[in-house]
């Protein structure tokens, strides 16, 4: 086990490193970022200034290994909207979206999995076919469009959940349910298809051999095998949540780092965006590995290697 | 011709129609403002007009003429995309799998990397830098969708060199650039379609998703995304702005699903881990 | 060998319920198992043996399969008709199975020893130590060395063999009257096939169960089985006991088989083979079913199924040919 893990935080550090580099040059050969800060009546003074202040000036490669180094020691620029260092707005702003965020996931888990397993037991059945319904709706809606329909029929219409912002539990409870959704559908469509695969399988028979109840040869034999392919798979959630997370956080103006994200381009905060980006990259990084040690623990055959 | 999903394609054609026919279908204009008209509500709501069947904007703009000159622009920029990261992951795809050894396990690992971060990330800052515009969304979506077609593509074509028929051409001394195009890429054309229509729905969705972050498709243009986040702030006084294009988003991508579903089960049933 | 009867199979019929029509996988077999007996269930693949085992442990898949007819009489009550709660209650402890393949029998996320428990804690109570001390205990009895150890490991960590080991202790666990082999040596090493059928000779003479042994290889049931049925396209054709089966094979299938199972000293030119194949299930004749594979068959074969007749003390084969002499 151990070498898997350390194999995974090779993999993840070299992305990481990848991530830095790439959001490095596509910043700077795309155009130089001054342009896009300067207010439209600047002079070539100003811009001459900025660049100046931004460290835009200098080859490339010197930029290159100026930034690097100012990284490694936590500095990825300072934040014009706010003037202060991104990394130090990136982290007031984190606490609030890992409020959310596990709220979104739990819910999909706690409906992907019962739904997961009753479509692939009762297959063709009415469930099924609902549930198959649903996780088609919930892959083909978009992100944003949900949530301002949420808002619209229990905030507007309704009048019973808030609309925006953070606040007790009732302002919990629209965002939630936007991320979780297309988790859901994914969640869902993967459990019951491993389900499927595994309720084939032979130890399975045994299990019915041995006279075990039908409850626990699914719950406890078969569900365990369906979900690792949960987490393996995680990687490809893992975007997806991103961008959830950052739809999600816009349309009700929650103030967590999706926010930011969107905060930074519209306001075309350049250094802002390049360290939130970074920042983002750590923090899949170790989500990941989080990840990669529970597969790991959970799959004996992981377990017990090395 | 019995099972086909006809609603689906019917949905589908009507974008189409839609997208192409958008001047023929309406005279008004989907950019020009005119601000004594503004916020007319639809047809059927108290106020509304027949002249503004769903409706106009903060702008005055009408909203059904913008839907049809939206399904345009995301017509255009979903062929663009898939064009370009479609065509690139193919061809290195086709490359990778072809040629393997150390050329296949770099590429293969830039995929598993690409696929493991979340693009959009990337879209968004080259919507900064490089400003918004046509352009950039379709440089920002193949970002998106390259990986995912090289990793398939890639798959196929391992199974492809396997056959008896390229072992002969490499007898005949074609050329290994000669055998990738004239041998292997037409194996694996099946797939790539059906890869094609798997992801116009994500592709549509990604530049929705742009747009509304104001990172797409730039104003006055109209685009389903922008026009859901324009109307955002007018939710309680004016629903159908935001409502009716998100509708509009959902409906095309569930009919672009359900058919890229069919599809794949007809042509290329081992792609169902997708 | 004369002990009291286990298990009395009469006229079972199983049907799988197809979209391109029915499939009388078992078509009317009957036969039955003392206490203490092995019985040989031989047939080619697809003749129906797997899914008479599953019959008889009511574990077709459904809804596609049933059993639409028929008597199993285990320890004097029919199984039939129970309830899938009563079944339960039966499976594991009054009749148990080995499956073919130990690579996919046991689950790979949990250890050996929990699910060799599993199948006790059903039946046995007792203090905290003394399931798992039974468990050992039956490890020791399949010969796994180091028992102690081997009950904390995970499948993956076990060999083919072994794994096999580990099925056939679930099975004995809790003391079966009787027990079905669904082909136990197929996906063995040869060199370990040997080995497993000793030990199961062992078990099963030692605990004096009933043992339903489903192969297609002939060589083996010389070796294991007291009693055997040949079994063609979802029916039994012929039955007796080894002697006499071998010695004096009645029916025209029985006699192609044992020629097949080529002889160690004998000088062999080319393989003996049997001609054709086995008749689809949807497309059965109506007469015999092996007549369009037989060399002595006539058209009454081909007209009427066979009658069953007798050839010897418990030895009957269905076959028009033995009229004359039976």
């Amino acid at each position: 086990m151990r070498r898997y893990i350390l194999q995974r935080l090779w993999q993840g550090l070299i992305l990481l490193v990848l991530v830095t580099t790439i959001v490095f040059f596509l910043g700077r050969l795309t155009g130089n970022p001054a342009d896009m800060m300067l207010p439209e009546d600047a002079t070539a003074e100003d811009r001459e200034d900025l660049i100046q202040k931004l460290g835009l000036d200098g080859p490339l490669s010197e930029q290159f290994f100026l930034f690097i180094g100012r990284a490694v020691q936590g500095d990825l620029g300072d934040s014009i909207r706010y003037r202060q260092p991104a990394v130090d707005t990136f982290f007031s702003r984190l606490p609030n979206t890992l409020l959310m965020v596990p709220g979104a996931m739990l819910l999909a888990i706690v409906m992907a999995i019962p739904l997961g397993v009753l479509s692939a037991l009762y297959r063709g059945s009415l469930v099924d076919r609902v549930s198959g319904a649903i996780a088609v709706l919930g892959i083909a809606t978009p992100n944003f469009w949900l949530g301002i329909l949420l808002i619209f029929v229990f905030s507007v219409k309704l009048g019973w959940l808030p609309s925006a912002r953070m606040g007790g539990v009732a302002h919990y409870v629209l965002p939630t349910i936007t991320l979780g959704t297309f988790l859901v559908a994914g969640f869902m469509r993967l459990i019951r298809s491993s389900m499927l695969e595994i309720l084939d399988s032979e130890f399975v028979k045994l299990a019915r051999i041995k006279g075990l109840s039908e409850a626990t040869v699914v719950w406890k034999h078969c569900l365990r095998n369906a979900l690792i392919p949960v987490l393996t798979l995680w990687g490809v959630f893992m975007g997806g949540l991103v961008t959830g997370a950052i739809v999600t956080e816009t349309v009700f103006a929650w103030p967590g780092i999706g926010r930011l994200t969107y905060e930074a381009v519209i306001f075309r905060d350049y250094p802002l965006l390049e360290a939130v980006i970074i920042m983002d990259a750590v923090l899949i990084l170790f989500i990941n590995l989080v990840v990669d040690i529970l597969y790991a623990y959970v799959d004996p055959r992981i377990r017990l290697a090395d | 011709m019995r099972n086909m999903p006809w609603t689906s394609l019917g949905i589908i054609a009507a974008m189409l129609f839609m997208a192409v026919f958008a001047p023929v279908l309406t005279d008004h204009s989907p950019i020009d403002q005119s601000l004594a008209k503004k916020l007319l509500p639809p047809v059927w709501e108290e106020g509304g007009s027949t002249k503004y069947l769903l409706g106009t904007d903060i702008f005055g703009r009408d909203v059904l003429t913008r839907l049809f000159y939206g399904a345009r622009v995301s017509m255009i920029v979903t062929a663009m995309a898939l064009l370009v990261g479609g065509g690139v992951g193919l061809l290195l795809g086709i490359v990778s799998g072809y040629v393997g050894g150390r050329v296949d396990t770099l590429l293969m690992r830039l995929v598993d990397a690409a696929l493991a971060f979340p693009t959009i990330l990337f879209a968004l800052l080259l919507a900064v830098t490089m400003g918004q515009g046509l352009r950039t969304i379709v440089i920002a979506i193949s970002l998106l969708l390259w990986a995912r077609f090289a990793r398939v593509v890639r798959g196929e074509v391992l199974a492809v060199k396997q056959r008896d028929f390229i072992a002969l051409a490499r007898v005949h001394g074609c050329s290994p650039a000669r055998i990738m195009m004239v041998h292997v890429l037409p194996n694996v054309l099946n797939t790539f379609m059906v890869l094609l229509t798997l992801h116009v729905g994500v592709v549509i969705v990604a530049e929705a998703s742009l747009s509304f972050l104001g990172a797409g498709v730039p104003p006055p243009t109209p685009s389903w995304g922008l026009m859901v986040a324009e109307g955002r702030g007018k939710i309680s006084s004016a629903w159908w702005l935001s409502i009716i294009p998100g509708i509009a988003i959902t409906l095309v991508v569930l009919a672009f699903n359900l058919f890229g579903d069919w599809l794949r089960d007809r042509l290329d049933p081992k792609l169902r881990q997708l | 060998m004369n002990g009291d009867l286990v298990l009395d199979v009469r006229d079972l019929h199983t049907h799988f319920f197809l979209r391109r029509g029915v499939v009388k996988a078992v078509d009317g077999v009957s036969f039955s198992l003392r206490r203490g007996e092995v019985l040989g269930l031989v047939g080619e693949s697809g003749c129906g043996k797997s899914v008479t085992a599953l019959s008889l442990l009511r574990l077709l898949p459904k809804p596609a399969a049933r059993t639409v007819k028929g008597e199993i009489v285990l320890d004097g009550e029919d199984i039939l008709p129970k309830s899938d709660r009563e079944m339960r209650q039966i499976r594991g402890r009054k009749i148990a199975m080995i499956l073919q393949d130990p690579q996919t029998s046991l689950n790979p996320v949990f250890t050996v020893g929990d699910q060799i428990r599993e199948a006790l804690a059903k039946y046995f109570q007792g203090p905290p130590g003394s399931i798992m001390a039974r468990a050992i205990d039956v490890l020791r009895r399949v010969k796994v060395a180091a028992p102690e150890q081997r009950i904390h490991q995970y499948p993956h960590q076990m060999s083919g063999g072994m794994k096999q080991r580990v099925v056939g202790a679930i099975a004995i666990s809790c003391e079966p009257q009787v027990m079905i082999a669904d082909e136990p040596t197929t996906s063995l090493d040869v060199t370990i096939q040997l080995q497993y059928l000793r030990l199961l000779k062992e078990l099963q003479e030692a605990t004096d169960m009933a043992l339903l042994f489903i192969t297609h290889d002939f060589g083996v049931v010389a070796k294991m089985c007291d009693r055997v049925a040949v079994m063609y396209a979802g029916r039994i054709v012929e039955s007796g006991t080894v002697r006499q089966v071998f010695d004096k094979p009645a029916h025209p299938y029985t006699q192609a088989l044992i020629a097949s199972v080529p002889r160690m000293k004998a000088q062999v030119g080319r393989l003996h083979t049997i001609e054709g194949q086995p008749p689809e299930f949807s497309n059965l004749p109506p007469g015999c079913r092996f007549a369009p594979r037989c060399a002595l068959a006539d058209e009454r074969c081909h007209a009427t199924y066979p009658a069953q007749f007798t050839v010897g003390e418990g030895h009957t084969a269905d076959c028009w040919r033995l009229e004359e002499t039976a």
